[in-house]
């Protein structure tokens, strides 16, 4: 069984939930942007949640079954297609040998994910399928897809016609809220600039992709005046290069915030301001270009009682699923 | 000197061991993530040193942050104390400076630097004091370099030369950074060097390549077959200057995948290093050197 690859789409890429435990020689953990749209399009094609999937980014490829199976597309509003037929979003359906899968413009969010029962079976590198990108690392030939590539399947038992209802999906808000625990290096800005910081409503500017997401249309950062340290440079946006963890929010010269994502670049020479919390990380991958959005302040307990809430959300859909 | 704890989200804690850059606070950070590694705390999933800080990334459904910060404080006076002896290895280099390569990209993307009219050698050369790039080249590749931090992409080490302070080669980044890097170019930027894993964008000075792959995701590369990453923080690099010919002909050895760095186990003592730091570096380099 494999899937053929007609036209690519703008950026599509064999994703799972990730390979963690690389990141101290640079490898970011990857996986799917959205994890909980990954995890139920497994789910609903009879799937291992952590089975590899196809991740579209604004627009959808067109594929081409040799065999039957079972599929599914969660994620973002990207209306698939059955040889011209509409099919539902968040369902399971069957394709037959010769199929042509393809997808309707982008209704809502910004990435979909389509598993296909038995999971894209490229193989495992450093324990996961996942693209990484800019390593050439994993996936299919450890890039994006081409037209004319063909992406072997696993044996899958998926049955047709398994659906998640609206209720027990995420819902986007707009203008966005992306909760964020100041902290890093919060101290290097004023607190006129830091207040200002979270009262603004940034736009999700052309540049956002798997590595991270650029925000502009707000003020650009006051800092406050020192003599830089050693080895930092001469910018007062510029530290000793760190760590970046996945979700920090790091703003080069002071001016446009950039949120790190599941392909981050592991470390660098930018100050953060804190870090967007692991809740809202799904809520990055579905933001598009031109979005409203805005950085709401929480605390430690805020970020772990949302933590909870998610799981309690994929709890809730898993069950359904299994009911 | 105390860590600067802090919490990055929900998932990590970073701690900043100095805002300055030094080799004694990026032994306190290697020092700190070691000890991490060997206490083995579940929930914890990346242990990420880094040149004066250091990252720790967890669970929070498997350990309380409170907890591992806990742990972690406890953690810090041993760190701090312990003897700065490090078991490691140096590895030699083989670079080819002033090559083409990064002459060509360097005058492609002249008017994002500092000085258009001169190329990134001949300016770090003379804002760091030597009055030919031959001297300057001398500096770069006479004394080891320590891999304080690995990251930014696959592989890519950031390297802290083992020289005081007053000789520390510093250079600014380019005004904006270019879209195009050659792979394996050995680049410079603040007080660190690094090398280009991989071909990209990039704002360091430019001044040279290596013929020598340090990142291959294929394994194909005969030295890179278990890791795919040459380094790691901790390891010590000396880099040795060589012209086309010899860069030819390591490439054809690589090519045929019959070459591979030389690389020596060695100790390393900070206390040693700051008692007679061109002494301590002439051991190590003899040990590449008396092969």
């Amino acid at each position: 069984m494999a899937v053929k690859v007609i036209s690519p789409g703008l950026s599509t890429s064999v994703q799972d939930l990730g390979r963690p435990g690389h990141y101290h020689v640079g490898i970011p953990e990857g996986g799917g942007m959205d994890r909980f749209a990954t995890r139920i399009a497994n789910l609903l094609v009879g799937n291992d949640p952590g089975a590899a999937v196809l991740e579209a980014t604004f627009m959808g490829p067109e594929l081409e079954f040799t065999q039957s199976a079972v599929v599914a597309v969660t994620g973002g509003e990207l209306p698939p297609k059955l040889n011209g037929e509409e099919r539902p979003t968040w369902e399971s359906f069957p394709v037959k040998a010769g199929d042509r899968l393809s997808f309707g413009f982008l209704k809502g969010g910004a990435r979909a994910y389509l598993a296909v029962s038995g999971g894209i079976d490229v193989p495992v590198v450093l324990g996961s399928r996942s693209t990484y990108i800019l390593g050439a690392l994993g996936g299919h030939q450890g890039r994006t897809l081409k037209a004319g590539d063909e992406l072997p399947v696993g044996e899958g038992s998926g049955k047709a016609g398994l659906s998640l209802p609206a209720n027990l999906r995420r819902a986007w808000n707009s203008p966005a809220e992306l909760r964020m625990l100041p902290g890093m290096y919060w101290h290097r800005i004023t607190e006129a600039a830091g207040n200002r910081f979270f009262e603004e409503t940034w736009k999700v500017a052309p540049e956002a992709d798997r590595i991270g997401y650029r925000f502009r249309g707000g003020t650009p950062l006051e800092f406050v005046g020192r003599e830089q340290p050693f080895g930092a440079g001469s910018d007062p946006s510029n530290i000793v290069d760190a760590c970046y963890p996945y979700g920090s929010v790091q703003v080069p010269s002071g001016t446009e915030p950039i949120v790190l994502h599941r392909d981050a670049v592991s470390g660098g020479g930018y100050m953060m301001l804190g870090v967007v919390i692991s809740a809202d990380m799904d809520l990055i991958a579905q933001l598009q270009p031109h979005t409203p959005a805005r950085f709401v302040s929480v605390t430690l307990e805020g970020a772990l009682a949302a933590r909870a809430e998610q799981r309690a959300a994929l709890a809730r859909a898993e069950g359904h699923l299994a009911g | 000197m105390s860590i600067r704890f802090n919490f990055g989200g929900d998932e990590h804690i970073f701690g900043e061991v100095s805002e300055e850059m030094s080799l004694t606070s990026f032994f306190t950070g290697l020092s700190m993530t070691n000890a991490v590694r060997t206490a083995g705390i579940r929930g914890v999933t990346e242990i990420c040193p880094a040149n004066a800080s250091f990252q720790i990334r967890f669970n929070p459904d498997i350990v309380k942050p409170q907890d591992l910060l806990s742990e972690l404080k406890s953690m810090e006076e041993a760190a701090s104390k312990a003897d700065p002896v490090l078991k490691t290895r140096i590895i030699e280099l083989p670079v080819y400076f002033q090559d083409p390569w990064t002459r060509e990209t360097c005058l492609r993307f002249r008017e994002r630097h500092q000085d258009p009219s001169s190329t990134d050698l001949e300016y770090s050369a003379r804002i760091n004091g030597y009055a030919t790039v031959e001297e300057f080249i001398a500096a770069y590749s006479g004394q080891p370099w320590f891999v304080s931090m690995v990251g930014f992409v696959a592989g890519l080490p950031f390297l802290y030369q083992m020289v005081e302070r007053k000789k520390q080669i510093q250079a600014p980044k380019y005004l904006r950074p270019r879209t195009d890097t050659p792979k394996l170019t050995i680049g410079h930027g603040g007080c660190f060097a690094a090398i280009y894993s991989v071909r990209g964008a990039g704002g360091y000075q430019m001044y040279g390549i290596t013929p020598a792959p340090i990142y291959d995701p294929t394994r194909k590369v005969r030295y890179l077959s278990d890791d795919m990453c040459l380094f790691k923080p901790g390891d010590i690099v000396k880099f040795k200057a060589i012209g086309r010919d010899d860069y030819d002909a390591t490439l054809e050895e690589i090519e045929a995948n019959r070459w591979q760095p030389t690389v020596r186990e060695c100790t390393f003592s900070l206390t040693d290093f700051n008692g007679d730091i061109y002494g301590t570096n002439a051991k190590l380099m003899e040990l590449i050197d008396g092969r």
